[in-house]
């Protein structure tokens, strides 16, 4: 059981409604202390509003958003900058406005690798720099919640990196960090935890590995029919399944052995026993196409 | 999110000084400042002088003598000319300045990026407020500073007596002049702020004060309600404030100036437009989503 003081955000049937449309829908999700939260869904999910309702900047329909700090930074929905001032000076202007000291400007600056060109004005940043910008923004006076919605947007390969690279820097240095993104293979590398919004709403939050649900076993062997009938006696009828490259076994991957033993002691030909791990895009793709049949049923 | 707890004082004054410094930078606010000190210098000085030098009587003058252009021309006459363009082109300059000191900050979702980082809502509109005014009491005593200076030139090199002004009339002037500029500022930030944006704040508000005021004050000659409706409408409580100062004579008086109604009532009405165009516009920020 989670110690409610490690919980830095809580939300409790988060709901927000634009006349008949429901956007989030009775959302109840928590972030804890230190760890670095993914929050999934595909575009038009509702992560975006859910993580404005969090900073305040929407009013929820009903239910709670409670943030157990003040000290938070964030970048919501893209950068958004004077486009006449330089990179610095935008900083300087939100760094007044939160009566935080100069040096942090700097040091935000040098943190996203922006130093050399924050002199330039913003509006010839590319969307890189500009999403690098917004990053600096949420960083400066040391944060202890930061929140990214869709941080690596524009990036190149390189800025991907590095964002991944200052994302898990943050959570070493016991910073929280709650990150918006449809990119799953980035979330699977850096997230602790993962919160799946789909339609509005949460469909599952747990760990990676959780929601990965450990291995299955991906055989390929002849004749085909009896190969069936002993993985279903091995793993039972419903952890089977037919696909075009063999047959699938919701089994562990110490089962493999014994599942090989039973098919050559039965005469059967293998030509291909694999461990198959799931991807956090697979979990996720047959989450949200499910969801998506049982909504339209 | 709870908004960092700092005492409400203190957040404003760091929105003030984050606002300051934004509009020192901006080259729209110093377009729009550099346009009133043209067009008040131009109409208050040159084509008069211009007029004066080449004993044309034209359009900026109205026919007057040399005698009394010289004599509007002369420092004694500064606070007339200060505030004489005010109801016309320097509300119309002012309402523009605060539209876009408000309303740009949505298109470019800066407004969404200062509430994002927990800063409170109200200290932030407050600070702005307070740093647009701060503009417009620089605007004041930039334009004071302007016209003594070349109507002592103009004396000097018409070889005339030097007489200032009397302190009174130049307090009195500048607190008109404030009034007037502030309630167009103040009105405009309010309009960029329900419009998030300054390109339809910008128009309406122009529409309205250059156009619609003027349209109404001729039909309330026919209707005697419309005619008591003008009389708190902005427009008319600027122009009759101008107009207690520097009076609506002539068969052509400046246009902008009237005495609709007393210069005291016109500062009360103009002083609540102050107030309300600034709480309306802390209100709808402090409710509304931003998006």
């Amino acid at each position: 059981m989670t110690d409610n003081h490690s919980l830095v955000v809580t939300t409790d049937a988060l709901t927000k409604r634009y006349g008949d449309r429901t956007a989030v829908d009775h959302v109840s999700m928590t972030v804890r202390r230190g760890e670095v939260y993914g929050f999934l869904g595909p575009n038009g999910a509702g992560k975006t509003t859910t993580l404005r309702m969090l900073l305040g900047l929407v009013r929820p329909s009903s239910g709670t958003a409670t943030v157990a700090t003040d000290r938070v930074g964030a970048l919501i929905e893209g950068p958004g900058f004077h486009p006449y001032l330089s990179g610095r000076d935008n900083l300087r202007v939100l760094a007044r406005a939160r009566g935080l000291a100069g040096t942090e400007v700097a040091r935000a600056l040098e943190r996203v690798d922006l130093s050399n060109r924050a002199d330039d004005r913003y509006k010839g940043y590319s969307l890189g720099m500009k999403q690098r910008l917004g990053v600096a923004a949420a960083l400066m006076g040391d944060p202890e919640l930061i929140v990214l919605d869709e941080p690596t947007n524009g990036l190149d390969p390189a800025g991907m990196a590095d964002m991944r690279e200052l994302v898990v820097d943050l959570a070493r240095g016991g910073q929280t960090v709650l990150l918006s993104s449809h990119l799953l293979a980035e979330v699977q590398e850096i997230c602790d935890r993962v919160g799946v919004i789909h339609d509005g709403r949460l469909l599952r939050e747990s760990t990676v590995a959780e929601l990965r649900g450990g291995t299955s076993l991906r055989v390929r062997a002849t004749p085909e029919p009896e190969a069936l009938a002993v993985a279903m006696r091995l793993a039972g009828d419903d952890a089977v399944r037919r696909t075009a490259t063999g047959l699938a076994l919701d089994l562990p991957a110490d089962a493999a052995p014994h599942l090989a033993r039973e098919l050559v002691a039965a005469g059967i030909d293998i030509h291909e026993l694999t461990t198959v791990e799931r991807t956090l895009e697979e979990v996720f793709f047959e989450m949200t196409s499910t969801h998506h049949e049982e909504h339209v049923s | 999110m709870s908004t960092t707890t700092v005492p409400a004082s203190t957040a404003t004054t760091r929105a003030t000084r984050a606002e300051l410094l934004r509009l020192r930078k901006w080259p729209a606010v110093w377009i729009t400042v550099g346009s009133w000190l043209a067009l008040s210098l131009m109409f208050g000085y040159l084509f008069n002088y211009l007029s004066y030098r080449s004993g044309d009587s034209s359009f900026s003058n109205e026919g007057a003598t040399k005698a009394t252009l010289l004599a509007e021309m002369l420092p004694a006459s500064v606070p007339d000319v200060l505030v004489q363009g005010m109801p016309m082109f320097g509300g119309a300059l002012m309402m523009v300045l605060g539209a876009i000191v408000a309303g740009n900050g949505y298109g470019w979702g800066t407004w969404k990026t200062v509430f994002s980082q927990g800063v409170d809502r109200s200290a932030t509109v407050l600070g702005s407020l307070v740093a647009l005014t701060a503009y417009v009491v620089g605007i004041l005593a930039v334009t004071l500073a302007l016209d003594l200076g070349i109507s002592l030139l103009i004396a000097v090199t018409e070889s005339q007596d030097v007489v200032l002004p009397s302190l009174s009339a130049v307090l009195e002037a500048l607190g008109a002049g404030f009034l007037v500029l502030e309630m167009w500022a103040v009105v405009g930030y309010a309009l960029g702020t329900v419009a998030r944006g300054p390109a339809l704040s910008v128009g309406l508000g122009l529409v309205w004060a250059l156009v619609i005021e003027n349209l109404l004050r001729g039909v309330g000659q026919l209707l005697s309600w419309i005619d008591a409706l003008t009389t708190v409408l902005p427009g008319t409580a600027a122009g009759s404030l101008i107009g207690s100062i520097v009076g609506v004579g002539g068969e052509d008086p400046t246009p902008g100036v009237l005495d609709t109604v007393s210069g005291t009532r016109g500062a009360i009405t103009v002083a609540c437009y102050i107030v309300v165009a600034a709480a309306v516009s802390v209100v709808v920020v402090r409710r509304r989503d931003v998006g």
